[in-house]
């Protein structure tokens, strides 16, 4: 006989209210999971986005994502002609702000030659780039339309939507854009027309607009890549990383913060949970002492008493862990960040989840313990 | 009166308890010896504080004595701070409890109340449920066997917890103002369950009471004061048998 079972089914509502709270509960711990999910993906999408097998930075940076990162526009040309590069494209890479109207929209701009590696690897909607000038491609989350004008830069040249693509976000949550090479190099290096005319009446050259944030470089299957790299960064002004080396910078050290700040509210969630479950429990079983004792003193064991408050606790959090999920699941498409939901992170809250049931039932356990039978027999 | 044909189920030689020390010491038991015998209804009666329901407990396994002696059923429960280790489940086997509140638990219907002690004495469930609805037949409250115990009346509710009480067969029955509860009629009802189990159970019963309209139903009464039986009820007060108990004498002193 499931006695655990048989007081739920009594108190049948309580346990039902109990549940929905601690879903809430339990439901912020995934999704914080999910953001985190969400984080790593997104920090790395750019990177993997690109489909690159190196990047060609400026020296003595981390760039482009890490660090800022500024090179001769014409390398591409010199990385494109070393053994065992197949593809090399020039990129850069912005955070842009303008105002629609009236309300404020951040992209991400990725600039990019046409035909060459770097550009946006599937649309939803629309087609491609096709003019060298004025024309963009951006994420559906930017919440822009097809045909719509955007604009950007010092000069507020207008920029017509052609494209769309789907989850392409920054880890910050910027939806991105992707703009020829020569329309982001004069939205980042371009000076604005007073500034110009300012260059121009002290005496001063007017700065070269032909500068980019790295060379992507697809690599011959046959040709080592390591190699490569190494032949690359022998010249003194440009560094080589590997896509390895750039995913891992990313993920160690760009959402360095962010890993710790989210690690640390996971961590008081699950106390917090904890406390929560344990006092839940630890009422519930205040309420039994009376039945506690009668079964004591008609002769159960400690492990029929132990069994009743931990199958409760486990109850608990398991009714709670799986509405808890279920309701990020429900309202996934609304949440204003991406989550990403691996089944290995959910498997861990769910590992955590069981943990913590059993700690809470502690309290619990150690009142049950202390029950004196003879107060069954008391009036 | 002690029954010859068969040994006492409860002995409790120079029984004492006490609690706390020092200055704070209460002796609630001073060498208290009784015995009760299969088939009868023995009463302890006494003022508040007066050690009945310390004897109650000592009894039924859940408070340990300071000193004397004590068998249940031939077991040597408690001798000179010897004491058993497996009370629990002397107590499951051999005592059965019967409370003024019936303390069935809230969240099992009556059969599975009364099955649920059939269970942890290692009954199957099907089994135990049963016997569960046999005894609960045999104290007529068997239609209400699915019910809840907050939808049953005070009197039924007492008759599910007998039932409960005897579900293993228990030779030493101990009741806490069994009849407290209830009104005379119930109150009548219930000691002629009693009466009709010691009698054909073979079991002893133990009831603490300040109810005066069951004084009469005891075969013996034992007063206590100060933690002592009364010098003038030493061996226990006689009351006249009834018809009843009478004829289980007969019938058993010729088997």
């Amino acid at each position: 006989m499931n006695l655990a079972y048989r007081d739920i089914r009594h108190n049948l509502l309580r346990f039902v209210m109990t549940c929905v709270g601690l879903s809430l509960l339990l439901g912020i711990e995934i999704m914080i999971t999910g953001v985190y999910g969400g984080l790593i993906d997104e920090a790395l999408r750019q990177a993997r986005a690109a489909n690159a097998d190196l990047w060609v930075i400026q020296p003595g940076t981390n760039g482009p994502f890490a660090e800022s990162s500024r090179i001769p526009g014409d390398t591409r040309e010199m990385v494109a002609r070393t053994y065992g590069i197949e593809r090399a494209g020039a990129v850069t890479y912005q955070s842009v702000q303008t105002t629609l109207e009236g309300v404020p929209l951040r992209l991400y701009i990725i600039g990019y030659e046409l035909n060459r590696p770097g550009g946006p690897d599937h649309l939803v909607a629309g087609r491609d780039i096709m003019r060298k000038r004025y024309e963009m491609i951006v994420d559906q989350s930017a919440g822009l339309a097809l045909g719509q004008e955007v604009p950007l830069g010092t000069h507020g040249h207008k920029y017509t939507i052609v494209g769309m693509t789907r989850n392409n976000t920054t880890s910050a949550g910027d939806p991105v854009g992707y703009l020829t090479l020569r329309d982001a190099q004069n939205l980042q290096f371009e000076l604005a027309p007073p500034s110009e005319r300012r260059e121009v009446a002290r005496g001063g050259a007017l700065q070269t607009n032909d500068q980019i944030n790295a060379v992507i470089a697809k690599v011959s299957p046959h040709v080592p890549r390591d190699e490569i790299a190494a032949a690359l960064s022998r010249w003194k002004h440009l560094t080589t990383l590997t896509q390895e080396q750039q995913e891992n910078l990313l993920s160690t050290f760009v959402i360095e913060k962010s890993r710790k700040q989210m690690g640390l509210v996971m961590v008081l969630l699950v106390i917090v949970s904890t406390v929560i479950i344990s006092l839940i429990v630890y009422t519930m079983t205040m309420d039994k002492l009376r039945s506690i004792a009668t079964l004591k003193l008609i002769g159960a064991p400690d492990r029929t008493i132990v069994g009743l408050i931990v199958q409760q606790a486990l109850s608990l959090g398991l009714v709670g862990f799986f509405a808890g999920l279920t309701l990020v699941l429900v309202f996934l498409p609304y949440f204003p960040r991406r989550l990403v939901l691996e089944p290995a992170s959910i498997a861990v809250v769910f590992v955590i989840t069981v943990v913590m049931c059993l700690a809470a039932s502690v309290l619990g356990v150690r009142l049950a313990m202390k029950v004196d039978p003879a107060s069954a027999l008391a009036g | 009166m002690a029954d010859p044909v068969e040994p006492a189920l409860v002995e409790i030689e120079n029984l004492s308890k006490h609690f706390g020390e020092g200055e704070t010491r209460v002796d609630a038991l001073r060498g208290v010896s009784l015995q009760v015998f299969p088939g009868q209804i023995v009463g302890l009666l006494g003022a508040s504080g007066s050690g009945k329901t310390t004897l109650l407990n000592c009894v039924g396994c859940i408070l340990e004595p300071n000193g004397g002696r004590m068998t249940l059923d031939g077991d040597v429960v408690y001798d000179d701070r010897w004491l058993r280790s497996d009370l629990r489940r002397l107590r499951l086997e051999k005592v059965g409890f019967i409370f003024q509140f019936h303390n069935l638990l809230p969240f099992l219907n009556c059969a599975d109340n009364v099955g649920l002690v059939l269970q942890l004495a290692g009954f199957g469930a099907a089994a135990a449920r049963a016997r569960a609805i046999e005894l609960l037949d045999y104290f007529e409250v068997g239609r209400h066997k699915d019910r809840m115990p907050a939808q049953l009346s005070g009197g039924e509710a007492q008759r599910v917890a007998i039932a409960r009480a005897l579900a293993n067969r228990p030779r030493i029955i101990l009741a806490d103002e069994p009849t407290a509860s209830l009104d005379s009629h119930r109150a009548g009802i219930v000691m002629d369950l009693l009466r009709k189990i010691a009698v054909e159970q073979h079991a002893a019963i133990i009831a603490v009471t300040h109810d005066e309209k069951i004084f009469g139903r005891f075969d013996e009464v034992f007063h206590l004061r100060d933690g002592q039986l009364d010098a003038d009820a030493a061996g226990g007060r006689r009351f006249e048998p009834t018809d009843m108990q009478t004829s289980a004498r007969h019938d058993r002193a010729e088997c």
